[in-house]
C-alpha cells in the first residue's frame, strides 16, 4: 500500500528534501510540549522503507523526544503533548480511533540501555508474539523465537541456554536480545534510541552490521550521538538543533556538503 | 551533695578544662597566625584537656557510687554489738533492711529498736563522710587530669588523633552495647526456657496436643496436673496470622499496584499518607475495635446465618490484625514496584503490551522477590502481634482450625502466664519463656530469610 505523501507545511524551514518516494511514516508540522516548554518545533520528515534515517544533533536537541513520538511512547510521560500530524501509511497515529497497542506492534523500539525482561531468553523473545497472539501453537512460537534470534545474530550464542535469564547475558548480547524481541512481533518500522551508547566498540560493530541487514526488511530510524555511526549505518541523516529540524538529506551529502551553517559547525566538530 | 549535682559540676569543670587546654595551645604558638604551627586545630587541644579531666573522674565516680552502699553497710554492721553479729544470715538481712528504711525515712525512727536507731545514725554519719570525700577525690582526679593534659600540650602533640580515637571508641561502645543487650535478652530467655524443659520434656512441649498450664498448689486441687502441649497455641497463631495475611496481602498489594502504577500524582500524595496513618494507630486501639465492634458484629452475622460464633473469635482478631498490617505490606510493595526501572516498562509498552499486561507480566515479575520478602516480614509481624489477640482472640486453647471458634496464640499465653502472681519455680511461669523462645526463633528465621530476599533483589537493579 503506497499512499501519497502528505503535503509539507509551507512554513517548513528545514533545509534539504524532507520527503521521500516510498515513505512509510510521515511527520508533518510536529510540535512537542513538555508542560509549557516547546521541545520540538514544527518538524516535518519522512521515514522510508528499506532505509535507515539517522537523527543526529547535540544533547538536548530533541531527537530522542521526536523518536518517542513516532510510536507514542511519550504517552506515558505526564504533561507531554504532541500536535501536528504523524501518519503511518496514511493513518494518523494520534487519531482518537488509533489504539496504541497495535500501533506499537507495528512500530517497534530499541532503547539506549538494554532492557531485557526478568525472564528467560526464550520468554523475552516470545513475549511480544504471545501478547499479540501471533503464534497458534508451541511449534510456531518456537519458530518465531528461532528466526528472530537468528536475524538478530544471537541464535548461535544462546541456542543452548534459551531457558536461562536474559539478564545474565553481556551488554551487547542483551541489546541484540532486545532487537530480537522487537522483530519477533514483525513490525514495519524499528526505532532505535542510541542503541549502542552503552556498549563497547566490538558489540557496537555487531549491532551496526545488524542494522544494515535489518534494513532489507524494515524501515529504521536511529538516534545516535556518534556521527561516525550515522555515516556508517544510515542512508539519510536529519540534523536537529534545539528542537528544530535544521537539515535533512542523503547521508553522503550531509557529511560532505552540508548546506546549513549549524549542520556544518556540528559535523566539523565546532560544538556538540 | 546529690550525684546529679556532682555530675553537673563535672561538666562545668570539663568546660573549664576545654578553655584551659585551648588557650594553652594558642599561647604556646603565640595565637592568631601561629595556629598553622599547631598539629591540630586549637579546639582539639581543648577537647583533649576536657576528656583527660572528665573521663577518669567519671570512672572514679561510677566505681565509688556503686561500691559505697556495700562498704558502709559492712562498716555499720561490724560496729553492732556482738549479740547481733551472731544472728543468722536471714535475720541479719532483715536488720539491714530496717536500718536502711530508718535512714531513708520509710519508717519513723521512734518505732525502731535502740540498736537500729544507733546503727542508722552511724550509717548517716558514714554516708556524709563518704559524700564529702567523694567530692574531694573527684576534684583531685579531675584537677590532676587537667594538670597532666596541660603539661602534655605542645605544638607537635597529635591532639586530633587522640580525641578522634576516644570518639571512635565511644561510638563502638554504643554499638556493642546494643548487641550485648540483644545477646543478654536471648540468653535470659534461653536460660529460663531450659529450666522449663527440665520440668517438661521438649517433645511433650513441641508435639503435645493439650495446653492447660495450671499447676495445683495442693495435690487434691482440681486440674492438678498441668499440660504443656503447645500445638494448640502454634495452630491458633497460624490460623490468626493466616487470616491476617489473607486480608493484608491482597489489599496491601493491590493498593500498592494502584498507587504505584495507576493513580495520578495528586491522588497518590493524598492517599499514601492516609494509608500510613493506619500504621500509626496503637494496637490497643485496634484491639478495642476488634473486641467491641467487629467481634459482636461477626457473632450477630453468624447467628443470623445459623452459625455458632464465639464472641471472641479468631476471625475478628485476624481481620483486624490484617487491617493493621495493610500499610506494612502496601508500603513495602510500593517501594518494590517503584524500584522496577522505567526502562522495563518502556520495553513492554514498545512491544505493544497493554498497561495491565505490563504490570502483571513484567513489573510484578521483576518486583516479586521484593514483594515476597515484604510479605515474610509482615508474617513475622503478625506472629509477634500481641495486643489485638489478647483483647479479641480469647484464652481458650482450642485444638481447632475453625476461625469462628475462640483460639489463643503464643503471645496471648505469654501475657497470661506472666501477669498476676508469679512463682518462678513452677513450670507454669517458665512455660512463658519456652514460648518466647519459640516465637523468637520463628520470627528471627522469617526476618533473616526476608531480609536476604529483599537485599538480593535490591542489588539486582542498582
Amino acid at each position: 500500500m503506497n499512499t501519497a505523501n502528505p503535503p509539507v507545511p509551507e512554513n517548513c524551514s528545514t533545509v534539504g528534501v524532507v520527503t521521500v518516494e516510498n515513505a512509510v511514516l510521515s511527520a508533518r508540522g510536529v510540535d512537542v510540549y513538555y508542560g509549557e516548554k516547546r521541545a520540538i518545533k514544527d518538524v516535518s520528515v519522512d521515514i522510508a522503507r528499506n532505509q535507515v534515517l539517522a537523527m543526529i544533533g547535540p544533547s538536548g536537541c530533541g531527537k530522542s523526544t521526536f523518536l518517542r513520538c513516532l510510536n507514542r511512547m511519550n504517552d506515558t510521560i505526564e504533561g507531554c503533548r504532541v500536535t501536528g500530524s504523524i501518519t503511518l501509511e496514511g493513518q494518523d497515529i494520534y487519531d482518537r480511533s488509533q489504539d496504541v497497542v497495535p500501533l506499537r506492534a507495528r512500530i517497534g523500539m530499541v532503547f539506549q540501555k538494554p532492557n531485557p525482561f526478568p525472564k528467560s531468553i526464550y520468554e523475552n523473545v516470545a513475549y511480544g508474539p504471545r501478547i499479540h497472539g501471533l503464534a497458534a501453537d508451541r511449534v510456531e512460537l518456537d519458530e518465531i523465537v528461532h528466526t528472530s534470534l537468528q536475524r538478530a545474530g544471537l541464535w548461535d550464542e544462546v541456542k543452548d541456554r534459551l531457558t536461562q535469564p536474559g539478564t545474565g547475558l553481556s551488554g551487547g548480547q542483551q541489546q541484540r536480545l532486545c532487537i530480537a524481541r522487537t522483530i519477533a512481533v514483525n513490525p514495519e518500522i524499528i526505532l532505535m534510541d542510541e542503541p549502542c551508547s552503552a556498549l563497547d566498540p566490538i558489540a557496537t560493530a555487531r549491532i551496526e552490521d545488524l542494522i544494515d541487514e535489518l534494513r532489507e526488511q524494515y524501515a529504521i530510524a536511529i538516534v545516535t550521538h556518534s556521527m561516525q555511526q550515522a555515516a556508517r549505518v544510515s542512508q539519510r541523516t536529519a540534523y536537529f538543533h534545539l528542537g528544530d529540524l535544521i537539515e535533512v538529506g542523503e547521508t553522503d551529502r550531509i557529511f560532505t556538503n552540508p548546506r546549513h551553517k549549524l549542520t556544518e559547525d556540528y559535523i566539523t566538530g565546532r560544538f556538540g | 551533695m546529690s550525684h546529679s549535682v556532682l555530675l553537673l559540676a563535672l561538666v562545668v569543670v570539663a568546660v573549664l578544662a576545654y578553655w584551659v587546654g585551648k588557650s594553652r595551645a594558642l599561647s604556646l604558638v603565640g595565637g592568631g597566625r601561629g595556629i598553622r604551627n599547631l598539629h591540630s586545630l586549637p579546639s582539639y587541644y581543648g577537647f583533649m584537656a576536657a576528656l583527660w579531666c572528665a573521663i577518669p573522674a567519671l570512672i572514679v565516680m561510677v566505681l565509688w557510687v556503686s561500691a559505697q552502699d556495700t562498704v558502709i553497710s559492712k562498716l555499720v554492721l561490724s560496729r553492732l554489738p556482738s549479740s547481733v553479729q551472731s544472728l543468722d544470715a536471714g535475720q541479719l538481712s532483715l536488720l539491714k533492711n530496717d536500718i536502711r528504711n530508718v535512714v531513708s525515712g520509710a519508717i519513723p525512727a521512734e518505732s525502731a529498736s535502740p540498736e537500729v536507731q544507733a546503727a542508722a545514725a552511724g550509717y548517716r554519719q558514714l554516708r556524709s563522710i563518704a559524700d564529702l570525700s567523694l567530692v574531694a577525690v573527684l576534684l583531685l582526679v579531675s584537677g590532676l587530669g587537667l594538670f597532666l593534659a596541660r603539661a602534655r600540650i605542645a605544638p607537635t602533640l597529635r591532639a586530633r588523633n587522640s580525641v578522634e580515637g576516644v570518639v571512635e571508641f565511644m561510638l563502638m561502645a554504643c554499638s556493642t552495647l546494643a548487641i550485648f543487650v540483644t545477646v543478654g535478652i536471648v540468653l535470659s530467655v534461653l536460660y529460663e526456657a531450659l529450666r522449663f524443659f527440665h520440668a517438661v520434656p521438649v517433645h511433650e512441649f513441641v508435639f503435645g496436643l493439650k495446653w492447660s498450664p495450671q499447676i495445683a498448689m495442693r495435690a487434691d486441687q482440681v486440674g492438678s496436673s498441668g499440660a504443656f502441649g503447645a500445638v494448640p497455641l502454634f495452630l491458633g497463631t497460624a490460623v490468626i496470622s493466616g487470616i491476617a495475611m489473607l486480608v493484608a496481602v491482597p489489599i496491601g498489594l493491590f493498593s500498592a499496584i494502584y498507587l504505584a502504577e495507576y493513580a495520578d500524582r495528586r491522588f497518590r500524595s493524598a492517599v499514601k499518607p492516609v494509608l500510613e496513618i493506619l500504621a500509626g494507630i496503637p494496637t490497643v486501639v485496634y484491639g478495642f475495635f476488634a473486641a467491641l465492634t467487629l467481634g459482636p458484629f461477626i457473632r450477630q452475622l453468624g447467628e443470623s446465618m445459623g452459625l455458632e460464633v464465639a464472641s471472641e473469635s479468631a476471625l475478628s482478631a485476624g481481620l483486624v490484625m490484617g487491617i493493621m498490617i495493610i500499610p506494612f505490606v502496601s508500603s513495602l510493595a510500593d517501594d518494590m514496584i517503584t524500584a522496577v526501572p522505567q526502562s522495563l516498562r518502556d520495553g513492554a509498552y514498545a512491544l505493544g503490551a497493554t498497561r495491565s499486561e505490563t504490570i502483571r507480566q513484567v513489573v510484578l515479575r521483576a518486583a516479586l522477590p521484593g514483594i515476597v520478602g515484604g510479605v515474610l516480614l509482615a508474617i513475622s509481624r503478625a506472629i509477634g502481634e500481641t495486643m489485638i489477640v489478647v483483647m479479641a482472640a480469647g484464652l481458650a486453647a482450642n485444638m481447632t482450625a475453625n476461625p469462628l471458634a475462640a483460639l489463643t496464640t503464643v503471645t496471648v499465653q505469654i501475657v497470661t502466664l506472666l501477669t498476676g502472681d508469679q512463682e518462678f519455680d513452677s513450670p507454669k511461669t517458665l512455660a512463658a519463656f519456652a514460648l518466647g523462645l519459640v516465637l523468637f526463633c520463628v520470627t528471627l528465621l522469617l526476618n533473616v530469610v526476608a531480609l536476604r530476599v529483599v537485599r538480593k533483589y535490591r542489588e539486582q537493579y542498582e
